[in-house]
């Protein structure tokens, strides 16, 4: 079998991954496969779970069109970089979300196949957040209440609505 | 009852055998991972962050006014030895990787009967779970979440609207929930079904491990099975969700013993007879090949072949049989081969005096 990504060479590297379900083979030759990140092949940084966890920030394959994900700055809450949490697989405090919120987005996707939270909120720091919700949650009942002519419960639900959002601001 | 207690104590409440259809699910068990806001997480954790994430903990368990959290013991690991954590660690109430450290900045919470159980700075601040017998997720699930609902009243979770709750690994991040439940499989495994019922638990999205979690090998046709996506699914469909398989993994397992009883009943009975013969008069037994023959021994009992047997002394057979526990039961320190002796007249003496 040839390479998949020279096609010239042999494949000696046969990878393969099972993804939500999704089984995906590349069959690749030496050179290929190093240049595609080397975690099969550097004898000196063998296969473990760092480097396991670290591929999930995107560091393992360059995917195609995707803009490499290295910044050069520092989480100020606990100073680790994004090389660093590439390295160790691993974030180093809550505020690391924040800081690379954006770089994080693509990987949770590839994990969790979502990046967006639906489960429990907790009371305390979380009140705004269950605001938030009901306000989306009212806001569906008056676009219902409307669509039925129902202008008096209309009415009332654009009321709690109002006092809702003033809460939040 | 204390910590110190259970470390002495052979029995913790998933072993309790007593309540409903415990036979092909042996324990179902919920862990919420959750951290506090702004503290490094462990592994960056240094001493004076250590100590005031410590503290808050303390505070916490120290101040809440819930029953959940009065009912719960505290210890830090510097105040066990080595054998002792491993002990806890082979009752599954925390990770073995947990009980390697005696850092005076990690430690455990557990409450009597060791069905709730909190390890403090293992991968996250606080990795809460609730361990009980038999199908109960949901029972599970409620139950540790009194406990998170007791702890948030005094602690400030790292939380975010959109991630959810933050956890070191991106892996555990939403809910930090992780749903699983321990199976016993030999029917599937006898009959050649073992990898395709394995490979379809994979494709669901589910992952399939040995007893001992995260890293541990399938021995004895003892399988855990666990939720591996946390975030975009809310705690109930988590639990739903695999229940819903494990009803399914159960249900076939059920099937192929009937059909085992049905077509192969003399060679059923007889790897049974044989299992259970060595274990009663094996003089050196080694851990695998213990649990090796426990498996058969348990579906001799499960499908009434073995009789005077109790699901219950099996259950504590196989934490008793683990090195930390022998080395107990036995005082001083012990090399492979004494162990081995050690483990044999454990098992012959637990089946003799029972059957």
């Amino acid at each position: 079998m040839l390479c998949n990504e020279c096609k010239e060479k042999p494949a000696t590297v046969h990878l393969i991954q099972v993804f939500n379900g999704q089984k995906t083979e590349s069959h690749l030759c030496e050179e290929c496969a190093s240049q595609k990140g080397g975690l099969l092949l550097d004898q000196t940084n063998k296969f473990s779970i760092p480097n396991l966890l670290g591929g999930m920030f995107g560091s393992i394959y360059n995917v195609q069109g995707m803009p490499t994900l290295t910044r050069s700055s520092q989480c100020p809450n606990c100073g680790m970089s994004f090389t660093d949490i590439k390295q160790a697989g691993k974030l180093g405090c809550s505020e690391c979300y924040k800081v690379y919120e954006q770089e994080l987005e693509a990987s949770l996707r590839r994990i969790h196949g979502n990046s967006q939270h639906l489960g429990k909120i907790p009371v305390r720091g979380g009140e705004k957040v269950r605001i938030k919700k009901q306000i989306e949650e009212l806001k569906n009942r008056l676009q219902e209440a409307v669509r039925q002519e129902e202008y008096e419960k209309a009415a009332q639900i654009r009321d709690t609505l109002k006092e809702m959002e003033s809460k939040l601001s | 009852m204390s910590i110190n207690d259970i470390v002495n104590s052979s029995y913790v409440k998933w072993m309790d055998s007593s309540e409903g259809n415990r036979d092909i699910v042996i324990s179902s068990r919920v862990r919420l991972a959750r951290n506090l806001s702004q503290i490094p997480f462990p592994h960056l954790l240094n001493q004076v962050n250590g100590e005031k994430c410590l503290e808050q903990i303390k505070n916490a368990w120290h101040n809440t006014p819930g029953p959940v959290l009065a009912s719960m013991d505290m210890m830090t690991f510097d105040q066990l030895s080595a054998l002792e954590r491993l002990i806890l660690a082979e009752k599954h109430l925390c990770s073995p990787g947990h009980a390697d450290s005696n850092s005076s900045l990690r430690g455990i919470l557990a409450n009597d009967d060791g069905s709730l159980s909190v390890m403090i700075n293992e991968e996250d601040h606080l990795r809460m779970q609730c361990l009980l017998p038999g199908l109960q997720l949901k029972e599970c699930y409620a139950r540790v979440q009194e406990l998170d609902d007791e702890f948030e009243q005094n602690l400030d979770y790292a939380f975010d609207e959109n991630r959810g709750y933050l956890t070191a690994c991106p892996t555990n991040v939403g809910t930090g929930m992780r749903a699983s439940v321990m199976v016993h499989l030999p029917a599937i495994h006898m009959t050649g079904q073992l990898n395709y019922i394995l490979h379809n638990i994979d494709q669901m999205g589910l992952a399939v491990r040995g007893l001992y979690g995260e890293g541990s090998e399938p021995v004895g046709n003892f399988f855990q099975i666990s939720n591996q996506i946390t975030l975009g699914q809310t705690e109930e469909d988590i639990c739903n969700y695999l229940q819903t398989v494990t009803e399914q993994v159960v249900e076939q397992e059920s099937l192929l013993r009937e059909k085992l009883q049905r077509d192969m009943k003399y060679q059923l009975e007889d790897k049974i007879g044989r299992a259970y013969g060595i274990l009663s008069n094996a003089r050196i037994i080694a851990s695998d090949e213990a649990l090796t023959l426990f498996s058969d021994v348990r579906l001799g009992v499960d499908m009434q072949i073995l009789k005077g047997i109790s699901l219950f002394s099996l259950n504590e057979l196989m934490v008793e049989v683990r090195p930390a526990h022998l080395q107990k039961l036995g005082g001083l320190e012990m090399d492979v081969v004494e162990r081995d002796i050690k483990r044999a007249s454990v098992i012959k003496e637990k089946l003799t005096v029972v059957q």
